[in-house]
Parts: C-alpha cells; sequence; structure tokens
C-alpha cells in the first residue's frame, strides 16, 4: 500500500490517517508536504482533481487545506490534508500541476491562504479590490448586507414601501 | 367631384395614447439570462408559446437595438455594474422585467455573492415571481407590461430614465475620488443605501 511505502520512506511525515469505503485520507505535516507529493507522483498520482480548504477556526492551524489526487494507471484516489496556520503560507503546486493554478488562486481568493512559488497569486472569483476572504467563518455570509442582516420589513424605507403599496 | 368626408379619414386622440400604443405593440426584447428562467424563456419564445403574438419576436442581442431588458436569473455583485453599462445602453424609451425570485430578490441566494433584486441597481418595471416562472407568468408579465406602458406618460417616463443617469454619473463619480473598481464602487454605494435604510442606489 502506498501509505506504508511514504511512512517507510519519510518517517513522520504522515500525522493521521482514515479511510472511508475504499478512499484513503492522510494528514500531512507541511514540513514534508512537497516530499510527499513527489513521491505520490513517482507512484502514479499525477492527476491533481482539486485543491480546496476548511476553516476549522481551530487557534493552532486554523485551516486544513485539501488536496484530492488520481491515481492514472490504477484509478486509486488519495486525499492529503495539510494543516496551516492562519497567516502562513502553503508551498504552491503549480510547479508539479498544471491544475493546481486556478486551483490554488480560488482557495487564496475565498480563505486568503497565500501560495508560496505560485506564478499568478491574484483572486479568480471575486474582483480584485473586494474586501476580506468570504469563505471564512468569521466572514458573515450575506457580506455584511444590511438589507439582508436586518428584518426586512424594517429596512425597507417609507419610500420602498410605498412602491409595494 | 365629391365633397370630401374627414369623418372616415381623421381620428383625433391624445398624442400620448398613440405613441404608447405604438411602443407597446412592437417591444424589442433584450433576453439577459443567466439561470434556468432563461431556459424557460425559450419556451417561450419557440412555437408552443410563441411569444411573436405580441408583437415582440425579434430578439436582438444588443442593448442598442432593444427596448426591453428581460432579466433572466440570478444577478451576482460582480455582474450588477454589467447590468447596469447594459441598461444605461438601451435604446429610449425602455423598459425592464426582473424574471423569477432571482431578478426579483435573490432569491434564495442571501449570501454575499448575490444581489438581492436587480431593482437596487436598475429601475424595473414588471416582477415576475417563480422559480423559475412557466412561459405563461412570463407572457402575462408582459401582457402587464403593455397594460402599464400603455397609461404612462412620456414626460414621466423620461423622468425615470434620467434619475438612472444621475446615478449612473454619481457612480463614475464615487470610483474616481475612492480609486476603486467599479464592481466594489456599486457594491459600496448598495450598502451604503442599505445602511440608510433604502433599498436601491438610482
Amino acid at each position: 500500500m502506498v501509505i506504508e511505502r511514504i511512512e517507510a520512506q519519510l518517517p513522520g511525515a504522515i500525522l493521521d490517517r482514515h479511510a472511508f469505503r475504499g478512499d484513503e485520507t492522510v494528514t500531512v505535516a507541511g514540513a514534508s508536504f512537497l516530499a510527499v507529493v513527489d513521491l505520490l507522483f513517482g507512484e502514479g498520482f499525477q492527476m491533481l482533481l482539486d485543491v480546496t480548504a476548511v476553516d476549522l477556526e481551530t487557534p493552532e492551524f486554523r485551516f486544513e487545506v485539501v488536496y484530492h489526487l488520481l491515481n492514472l494507471a490504477s484509478q486509486a484516489r488519495l486525499r492529503i490534508k495539510v494543516p496551516v496556520a492562519d497567516g502562513a503560507a502553503q508551498p504552491s503546486l503549480t510547479g508539479r500541476f498544471k491544475s493546481a493554478d486556478w486551483a490554488e488562486r480560488e482557495v487564496f481568493d475565498l480563505f486568503g491562504i497565500p501560495f508560496e512559488g505560485h506564478p499568478n497569486l491574484t483572486r479568480l472569483l471575486m474582483w480584485e479590490d473586494f474586501p476580506g476572504h468570504p469563505l471564512r467563518k468569521d466572514y458573515p455570509l450575506d457580506g455584511g448586507d444590511p438589507f439582508c442582516s436586518n428584518d426586512i420589513g424594517a429596512s425597507y424605507s417609507p419610500e420602498a414601501r410605498s412602491l409595494n403599496a | 367631384m365629391a365633397a370630401i368626408n374627414l369623418d372616415d379619414s381623421v381620428m383625433t386622440t391624445r398624442l400620448d395614447s398613440v405613441v404608447n400604443w405604438a411602443r407597446k405593440n412592437s417591444l424589442w426584447p433584450l433576453p439577459f439570462g443567466t439561470a434556468c428562467c432563461a431556459i424557460e424563456f425559450m419556451s417561450m419564445m419557440a412555437s408552443r408559446y410563441d411569444f411573436s403574438r405580441f408583437g415582440a419576436e425579434a430578439l436582438r442581442f444588443s442593448p442598442r437595438q432593444s427596448d426591453m431588458l428581460l432579466v433572466l436569473g440570478t444577478i451576482t455583485n460582480k455582474q450588477a455594474p454589467v447590468l447596469r453599462q447594459i441598461y444605461a445602453q438601451m435604446a429610449e424609451p425602455k423598459w425592464v422585467v426582473a424574471v423569477g425570485v432571482c431578478a426579483s430578490s435573490g432569491g434564495m441566494y442571501r449570501t454575499y455573492a448575490t444581489l438581492q433584486g436587480i431593482d437596487r441597481v436598475v429601475p424595473v418595471d414588471v416582477y415576475v415571481p417563480g422559480c423559475p416562472p412557466r412561459p405563461e407568468g412570463m407572457i402575462f408579465g408582459v401582457m402587464e407590461l403593455q397594460k402599464q406602458i400603455s397609461r404612462e406618460s412620456l414626460s414621466a417616463r423620461k423622468e425615470h430614465v434620467e434619475q438612472f443617469y444621475r446615478s449612473l454619473a454619481r457612480q463614475e463619480e464615487l470610483q474616481q475620488a475612492r480609486g476603486l473598481s467599479q464592481y466594489q464602487v456599486v457594491r459600496e454605494m448598495v450598502l451604503e443605501a442599505g445602511a440608510q435604510g433604502g433599498q436601491r442606489i438610482w
């Protein structure tokens, strides 16, 4: 099994692992992340399907960056989770996988996690001067719009109410 | 030589009535389709519902050649300035139909990304509810618009549009003054209007 071979070659790199219905997930320490990806690439995991993140709101490692890999030869899938502290940079995979480019830009845009070594780390979905990162848990779902936050009836001006009359 | 009987060839009416009669029966729709309402719209234009019965079969995909903007779907905050620009580019007189709940009020998308109703950024004449509305619903909406057009005063319609142009000038002013992108300026204008208890920026 590929996870055992990683553990043998990079002792201590894998912090945690679990499987759900045949899909393996490993949690990898940030320091050995690139070495693990290199090893996996050699094992045949040569397609990066997605990069995303989770805001766990935990004090030490606030975020978890999640990578989904596919082994094109064996069709095996592997999910890699890397804990990242708030404000810390995550190494970019753009040198290894072309598909990392936009996926990492999306994570940067919505979570504010910088990717070190990315050739064009700009926002992908929101506009460039958009304030904040909307998928962080401390970002208000409605974007702080008073029209949404208040009771709808109260936020209508008398003038707007008369339009409905 | 027989005398000409004017009763057979002359009819007296008000200018508003005759102009509005012509306008309402010759609408030129611009479909701004962003979601599933646009799929229902295709049905409305096709043979089963046959929208050409209402004198509005000539779709124009250029705002310069159309006078009825049909907003068919969710408008995001990033699209809000685009919608404003398209409305500004349309030939006058112009009318807007918000088709479906997303265009009318943001619908189920009460999020940072979605504009909570296009009437916050452009004037709307008719709202068609539904998610998506059936073609009959859209036809009813346009028939309501036709009724509205037949009643409207030409000078009031002019003022209605000019009010929008003033908000567009204000948008450009703010953009220059604050050094922001058009998206952020429209977003801030919407937020400021909301904070003051208003709901629209035009």
